[in-house]
Parts: structure tokens; C-alpha cells; sequence
């Protein structure tokens, strides 16, 4: 078998800073923050009030018409997953069932599509009718929800709320029939979703691949999940800007958010052939997981995190000298952030001190799956335009974080990036990109 | 550069499970051989006026009894405790050490992976439907936020919270076998397990590992996963004879039973085994996945995709299909499923379609979603193993428009030199793995 390449030819992102990567990305070098005061519920109550909310959309505009019935049936992961997809597959050139019906200059077959979701928390408003009717005696009642209540949920509810929904929508929208996956492994599942797609197209089993994730955290449930475990901070309810300091030495907690990145994954003769712009090559990938009986947090010295990044960089073929971006997972959660960063300090040696590091968690919030997707699209602009924006709310780095968090803008040479994420329950990823060359 | 695959021999040196026909291997394949049934009334939670009133349960199973640290997986979910249960019996058979920092096993951590088809574990039902109560007004039809934040910050626990992410179950394999290579973990509805192990096959082959921990781990016995389920209604409500209703390929088939549990296999790269001396018990020749991009809903009428995902694991493992013996269904007794599984059968094996043996063992234990692929995986080397295919179990009115032969409530005593497992989840979901009798 010959040696495959595998480069980005398309990118889409929806996140708080706007619907496309174009505007994220604005956002992102001006120093935005998309995180405010969660509108989706009154969260007067919650120690987290604030959020990532994503700007609103008309779903009807991203899908074809005939596929508009079906948007109903979609949650807002699914729909974020819809308007990135869409926004990469135009992006990219190619042209699916979606795009145009007449003109289709793909084989379906040979499309692959790999998505990190996370596990979808249902509206409780919409089943709030159905235990309205499970009540007796002032308290829920099980059996009255079997005999009554169950009827009022609505028949295909159970298919907005499965993970693989957001591949299986894309799939149809753009007709991919070759190997699909969702990967949910949390805050890391966009970072292994797009690993695990271009291995599908490096070992031949499609030509092409839409990778990344997307995930809808502001969820009244998900957000007092996160509040629970403490993972969120909730010293900043009235300062929604300066709420989420990834590094910083008073880095008080994560923030949540809505998301989605989807990348285009190509086979570079595939790509060349059809004359395709070419972001970026995807050199190296690997994961690994931190090992910690306090599950929510990974280990203190990040050596999962290391040994992913170690591994990555054998594959890539390269060393820490030719890193010029690291993209951090950076949640703002002090403990991690030390962790991640003694992580990463392992696995780059004496580059710490050179290598900008560029959190993006205090202006796109922590979007969960949509995260390494998201990630990536901004290392794909940061490449293409010799820009690194400056890290926003890293004013004081914190005590034990080594790494070089770029605190002004730079305008420089990337001719490596590496993303990097972790998750609660350990698992770890790393992402090489590297500058195109012929 | 992402590397391609380097065709290391991936084999199987150890196999471990919890399910609703046992708690290991050997109790699981003489009940399947003895056509026993695993469904029984629900007893996790009060089902008792539902559409449905029965399921497969695992039943007695404490994980203590596999780990001398309970405490590290007291919080799991149900799915991780299979998990881990399922796990330590694999590795044992392995020789893969668990429960230690210093393995004595002479295996390089980083050489080992997890890849897991997992689910998500049960909300607390009492929280999650409280906090709605209090909150909702039924008059106005709107949350009050405040009165559910009430009730959900009191009563939803952190743990209990934390352990309903799908991506824990690995997170505790981590933790029993200090795993440090590729761990991944994929929900792709019932086809997770045997994508995880199709694409922890690849993995080795590519050599990014010498061993992977697959399989998968799931319960969807709960409230919401029933109601979900019963809504689509895809579930059978035979309630007054839950052993027979697991029917698949029958005429009176009405919908599948919900299962659970946990079934794990050790992948190996040959090189390895044969330097560990392991035990192999049969060895991975081809997976193929695809996806019917036809409708959330439905399978595509024609089991398209099916079709695809099996030739491509034909493909893959460099055979034809002469060479396959036997095919374990995912036959879910849903009068869609089995239909069109029996389509892509005979798109596939054409002329060769009515003498190819077809057995679905989801009649005995009920459907384990996202761990059904890993236990019917198991199954086929079983079959491999002891020359013998597991049976259809209620099987006895045969549906006149489905005429394979479905080794109909006996099991098969013939020699199995590869088998091939199929798996569809929802939203054309469609995975294929073939396993082969091994061979120097």
C-alpha cells in the first residue's frame, strides 16, 4: 500500500462568536468573549450562571428542502452539527447530494463521516407535560407514567437524544455512505473523531471524511452536572468576560457552552486531482488517558496527556522544534490547567519556553465534543493567516504553568500546530497539523 | 504522517462477560447451548404498567467479586461495572495483569488500549423527574427555573451525575488495567461494540497498539431508555410470555427485547501473543463499516448499506463468500430488522444464501445495545471453539417471506472455520467483523 496523506480542504465551525469559522475567527483575534449570562433558562439559582450560547439560526437554512421535515426531529447538537457540516462541505468544493443534486461530484461510497458528540441531556421542558400527568399524590409516580404520562412523550423522541444522530443527519443531508462513527469521549471526542477519520481514508476505506463535533452544553441538566462536579466556576456571575482564565493564577472553574467543528478530511491525490485548496496536512495523531481515582480531574503531572503528545509527534515525524502553536484543552479549571500544563511541559522539554501556547476556552467557552473541532478550525486560520490572537484573561499565569501563553498578538511562521485535549474520566488526544507543502 | 495499515495478524487471547445469561463465559454458553432465556418481569425499576413489562436483566452481579479495590468502581454506572467485571475475566485469561502499579506481566502500558462501544449511564430518575415536577406549571405551560434548580441541586448527586457520561466505562478500564494507549470510546446504538472491535482490530494492524481491551458495555433498563424505546415502538409486548418473546425471523414477531450488560475481548498482534505464549482463541480477519444515509428512522429497504458493510468486511479479510460458515444476525425479532437483514443476506451470498447458517442469540439474552455486538462476537468464537452454532431459540412459526436457515431452537453441531458478525444501530448504522478458527 502506498503512503497516504491526508490534508483539510474544507472547514466549518459554529460556536458563541458566530455561525461560521469566518466570524469565530474574527472573534477570536479581536479578543471576544461569547460567554454571557445564560438566556435558554432562568439560571438565578444556579452557582453558574453564565454560558456560551450560540447567536440564532434558522435550521431551514442549512439543509436541503426536501430534507426540512426532518429538522424537527433534530435536538441543538444535531443542528449544530448541520450548520458546521454544511458550512465545511462548501467550504471544501465538493459537491454532495446537499449542495447540488445535478452536479454531485463525489462517490458516496467512498465519503466517510466521524463525529464526536456528547451524550445528549433531553429538554426537560419537553417531557415536563408527560410527568405533569405522572403526578399523584403531590410526587412523580412511576406507574402513572407507564399507564399515562409515557403517551404524551413524543413517539420518536429517543432518536434526538442518540449520539450518532449528529453523523446519521450529516450522512443523509450530504448522502455519506461509506464508514461512520461517533466517538464520546467527552471534551476529547472531537480531537479522536478527527484522528479516527483519517485513518479510515489512510488505511483506503474512503476518499474523504467530515470530522470534528459539535455538542450543545447549555442544557439545564448538563450545566448543574458540571455545577455539581465543580468544575464551573462561581465567582464570576457578574462578569461574564473574565469568567473563564485558562492558566491564569485565579482560574476559578470552566464555563459551557454550544458548539460545533467539522472539518473536511481529504486524501491529498484526491484533493490535488480535483484542485482543491488545501488548508493544512494532518501529520500525526495519537491518545492516550490520564489514570486518576478522582475521575473528574486528570492526574497532577498530565503524563496521559504526554505520552499522547509524545506519540504524535513520532507519527508526525517531527520534533518540538518545529512546533510554533500549541492549542491547549486550557478549561480554566486551576487543578487541570496546572495538570495539562506539566503535561505538555513533559512532552516539549526546553521549547516551553518558545512555543506560543493559545487557550481558546475563555472566548468560546468549553463546548464539550465540539471542542477539539473547533480547536482545530482555529489552528487551520492561525496557520493560514501567520496570526496568533492573544490569549484572553491569562493576566497573572499561574504558579507551576511553565508553558508561554501568548499574552499580545503575534504575527508569525506556523509551520507546525499541535492541539491537544484531555477529559474528565482521563482519556487524552493530540493533533498535529502541519503547513502544506507540495 | 497518519499511518496506514501495516497487516499485523490480530488475534483473540481473551474473552470475559456479564450478561443477562450469566457472569462468565462458561455459564453464558451452556445456558445460550441449552436454549435458555434470560428475559424475565423488569425489577430494576417498576415497569409494571409500561408497554412493556419484562427485559433481560443481569441479575446478582456485584463487581466486588472481580476486584480487590470495589471502592475505585463503587459510583459506575451499571454499564462500567459490567465493564469491569467483563474486563478482569479477559485479562486473566490473557495473562494481563490488573489492580497493579507494577504489572509483573512484562506488557509496556502504552502498548495497551481500550476501545469501547458504551452507553450512557442511568439519570437519577427520583432527581431528574422531581426537579420537572416541581418546576413545571401545568396551567401555563412554563419552567419555573427556581423551583427546579430546588429540587435538581438537592437531590442530584455529583457522582451519580458524573457516571451517566458514556465515556466512563473506559474510564474504569483505564483504571483496573493502567492502560495507556489509544482509548477510545464509540455510541453508535446497537452497532457500537462490534465497530470498537472492528476499529481496535484496525488499530493493532496499524500498529498503534499490541493489545486492545474491546468490546462493550451498556444498560439502557431504565425509565427513559424504556420509554424511549417503547415510543419507537421497537419493543416486543409479549407480556404475558417474555421468555418467547425474543422471536426473531418468526411470523409473530412483535419487536426486541432490552437487554444489558457487558462483553469484552483482548485483541492481540500474533508477534505478541506468540512471545507472551498466550492461549489464542481465534483470530480477527475483516471488519466493515457503512452507513445507509437513507433515513433516521428506517433502514434503507433494500438493507443497502448492510449489504456494503459486509462485503467490505469480506473485502478486508481477503476471503469470498465460500469461505464463511456461519453468520450470527443481529436479528433483533423487529419485523423491519429481520426482514431486511435477510435481503442483504441474499444480496450477499447469492446463490449460496439458503445454505449458510443464520442464528440470532438476542432470542435468549435480549438486546444488549451497545454491548450486543461484543457478547454475539464472543459467541462466534464459542462456535469456532466447540464446533457447535447456538440456536434461534422461539423459533417455531417460521415467516413464510424469510427463508434462510435460522438454526431454528436446536443448536448446530458443525465445524465453524469463520464466522461473521453483523450489527445495525439506529440511523443506518452498519458494522460487520469476521472471525476466523486460527491457524499458524
Amino acid at each position: 500500500m502506498g503512503r497516504t496523506r491526508v490534508v483539510i480542504t474544507g472547514i466549518g465551525a459554529v460556536s458563541p462568536l458566530g455561525l461560521t469559522s469566518a466570524r469565530t475567527w474574527e472573534g477570536l483575534c479581536a479578543g471576544k468573549s461569547g460567554i454571557k449570562r445564560i438566556t435558554k433558562f432562568d439560571p438565578a439559582k444556579f452557582s453558574c450562571q453564565l454560558a456560551g450560547e450560540v447567536e440564532e439560526y434558522k435550521i431551514q437554512q442549512y439543509v436541503p428542502k426536501s430534507f426540512r421535515k426532518a429538522t424537527k426531529m433534530m435536538s441543538k447538537d444535531i443542528e449544530l452539527a448541520v450548520i458546521a457540516a454544511d458550512e465545511a462541505v462548501r467550504d471544501s468544493g465538493l459537491i454532495t447530494k446537499a449542495i447540488d443534486e445535478q452536479k454531485i461530484n463525489v462517490n458516496p461510497q467512498r465519503m466517510a463521516i466521524n463525529l464526536g458528540a456528547g451524550l445528549i441531556s433531553c429538554d426537560p421542558c419537553e417531557l415536563a407535560p408527560a410527568v405533569a400527568k405522572s403526578i399523584a399524590n403531590g410526587k412523580f409516580d412511576i406507574q402513572k407514567w407507564g399507564k399515562e404520562g409515557l403517551d404524551l412523550v413524543t413517539p420518536l423522541w429517543l432518536l434526538k437524544y442518540l449520539p450518532n444522530m449528529l453523523a446519521c443527519h450529516v450522512g443523509i443531508i450530504h448522502d455519506i455512505q461509506g464508514p461512520s462513527n461517533t466517538i464520546t469521549c467527552a471534551e476529547v471526542s472531537g480531537h479522536i473523531a478527527i484522528a479516527e477519520a483519517a485513518e479510515t481514508i489512510a488505511r483506503g476505506d474512503s476518499d474523504i471524511a467530515l470530522a470534528g463535533g459539535a455538542e450543545s452544553k447549555v442544557n439545564p441538566v448538563l450545566i448543574m452536572r458540571q455545577c455539581l462536579i465543580k468544575r464551573t466556576t462561581s465567582k464570576h456571575n457578574d462578569d461574564a468576560d473574565g469568567a473563564c482564565r485558562p492558566f491564569d493564577s485565579d482560574a476559578s472553574g470552566s464555563i459551557f457552552g454550544d458548539g460545533g467543528g467539522i472539518v473536511v478530511l481529504e486524501n491529498l491525490d484526491n484533493a490535488t486531482k480535483r484542485g482543491a485548496k488545501i488548508y493544512a496536512e494532518l501529520v500525526g495523531t495519537a491518545q492516550s488517558a490520564c489514570i486518576n481515582p478522582v475521575y473528574e480531574h486528570i492526574e497532577a503531572d498530565g503524563y496521559g496527556l504526554t505520552i499522547a503528545i509524545e506519540k504524535a509527534l513520532a507519527q508526525a515525524n517531527i520534533s518540538p522544534k518545529d512546533i510554533d502553536l500549541i492549542i491547549p484543552h486550557g478549561t480554566g479549571i486551576l487543578q487541570d490547567d496546572l495538570a495539562e500544563a506539566k503535561g505538555i511541559e513533559a512532552a516539549i522539554g526546553e521549547e516551553t519556553k518558545r512555543i506560543p501556547v493559545w487557550p481558546t476556552k475563555s472566548m468560546l467557552s468549553n463546548t464539550g465534543a465540539a471542542c477539539g473541532g473547533l480547536d482545530v478550525v482555529a489552528a487551520v486560520l492561525a496557520m493560514r493567516d501567520g496570526i496568533i490572537p492573544a490569549a484572553k484573561n491569562c493576566v497573572k499565569k499561574a504558579v507551576g504553568c511553565n508553558l508561554n501563553i501568548v499574552t499580545t498578538t503575534q504575527k508569525t511562521n506556523i509551520r507546525c500546530a499541535l492541539c491537544c485535549g484531555y477529559t474528565y474520566g482521563g482519556q487524552t488526544a493530540a493533533v498535529i497539523l502541519k503547513k502544506f507543502e507540495n | 504522517m497518519i499511518q496506514d495499515i501495516k497487516k499485523e495478524r490480530v488475534v483473540i487471547t481473551g474473552m470475559g462477560i456479564v450478561c443477562p445469561l450469566g457472569h462468565d463465559i462458561e455459564t453464558m454458553w451452556q445456558a445460550l447451548l441449552a436454549g435458555k432465556s434470560g428475559v424475565a418481569k423488569t425489577t430494576i425499576f417498576d415497569a409494571s404498567t409500561f408497554p412493556t413489562t419484562f427485559s433481560a436483566e443481569v441479575k446478582n452481579y456485584d463487581v466486588a467479586k472481580f476486584v480487590k479495590n470495589p471502592n475505585l468502581h463503587k459510583d459506575g454506572n451499571r454499564g462500567s461495572k459490567f465493564a469491569v467485571g467483563a474486563a478482569v475475566q479477559a485479562c486473566r485469561q490473557a495473562g494481563i495483569n490488573v489492580e497493579t502499579d507494577n504489572p509483573a506481566d512484562g506488557i509496556d502500558r502504552k502498548r495497551i488500549g481500550i476501545y469501547l462501544g458504551a452507553g450512557e449511564g442511568a439519570a437519577n430518575h427520583e432527581a431528574f423527574f422531581g426537579a420537572i415536577a416541581a418546576g413545571w406549571d401545568n396551567q401555563t405551560n412554563v419552567m419555573d427555573w427556581t423551583k427546579w434548580t430546588d429540587v435538581a441541586a438537592v437531590q442530584m448527586r455529583a457522582m451519580h451525575e458524573l457516571e451517566q457520561e458514556a465515556n466512563m466505562p473506559a474510564a474504569h478500564l483505564s483504571m483496573l488495567t493502567g492502560a495507556r494507549g489509544p482509548i477510545r470510546s464509540c455510541l453508535t446504538a446497537c452497532a457500537a461494540s462490534t465497530q470498537a472491535i472492528g476499529e481496535a482490530t484496525m488499530t493493532i494492524r496499524r500498529g498503534d497498539a499490541d493489545i486492545m481491551i474491546a468490546g462493550g458495555a451498556h444498560s439502557m433498563i431504565h425509565p427513559l431508555g424504556q420509554t424511549g424505546f417503547n415510543r419507537l415502538t421497537a419493543l416486543s409486548k409479549r407480556n404475558d410470555s417474555p421468555q418467547t418473546a425474543s422471536r426473531p425471523f418468526t411470523a409473530s414477531r412483535d419487536g426486541f427485547v432490552l437487554g444489558e450488560g457487558a462483553a469484552i475481548v483482548i485483541l492481540e498482534n500474533l508477534t505478541s501473543a506468540k512471545k507472551r505464549g498466550a492461549k489464542i482463541l481465534a483470530e480477527i480477519i475483516g471488519y466493515g463499516s457503512s452507513s445507509d444515509a437513507f433515513r433516521v428512522t428506517d433502514m434503507h429497504e433494500e438493507g443497502r448499506g448492510a449489504t456494503q458493510a459486509m462485503e467490505a468486511a469480506i473485502a478486508d479479510a481477503g476471503i469470498t463468500y465460500n469461505d464463511i460458515n456461519y453468520v450470527n444476525a443481529h436479528g433483533t425479532s423487529t419485523a423491519e430488522n429481520d426482514s431486511i437483514e435477510t435481503k442483504a443476506i441474499k444480496a450477499v451470498f447469492k446463490e449460496r444464501a439458503k445454505q449458510i447458517v443464520v442464528s440470532s442469540i438476542k432470542s435468549s439474552m435480549g438486546h444488549l445495545i451497545g454491548a450486543a455486538g461484543g457478547a454475539e462476537i464472543i459467541t462466534c468464537v464459542l462456535a469456532i471453539r466447540d464446533g457447535i452454532v447456538p440456536a434461534t431459540i422461539n423459533c417455531n412459526d417460521p415467516d413464510p417471506e424469510l427463508d434462510l436457515d435460522y438454526v431454528p431452537n436446536t443448536p448446530r453441531k458443525m465445524q465453524v472455520n469463520v464466522a461473521m458478525k453483523e450489527s445495525f444501530g439506529f440511523g443506518g448504522q452498519n458494522d460487520v467483523v469476521i472471525v476466523k478458527k486460527y491457524q499458524d
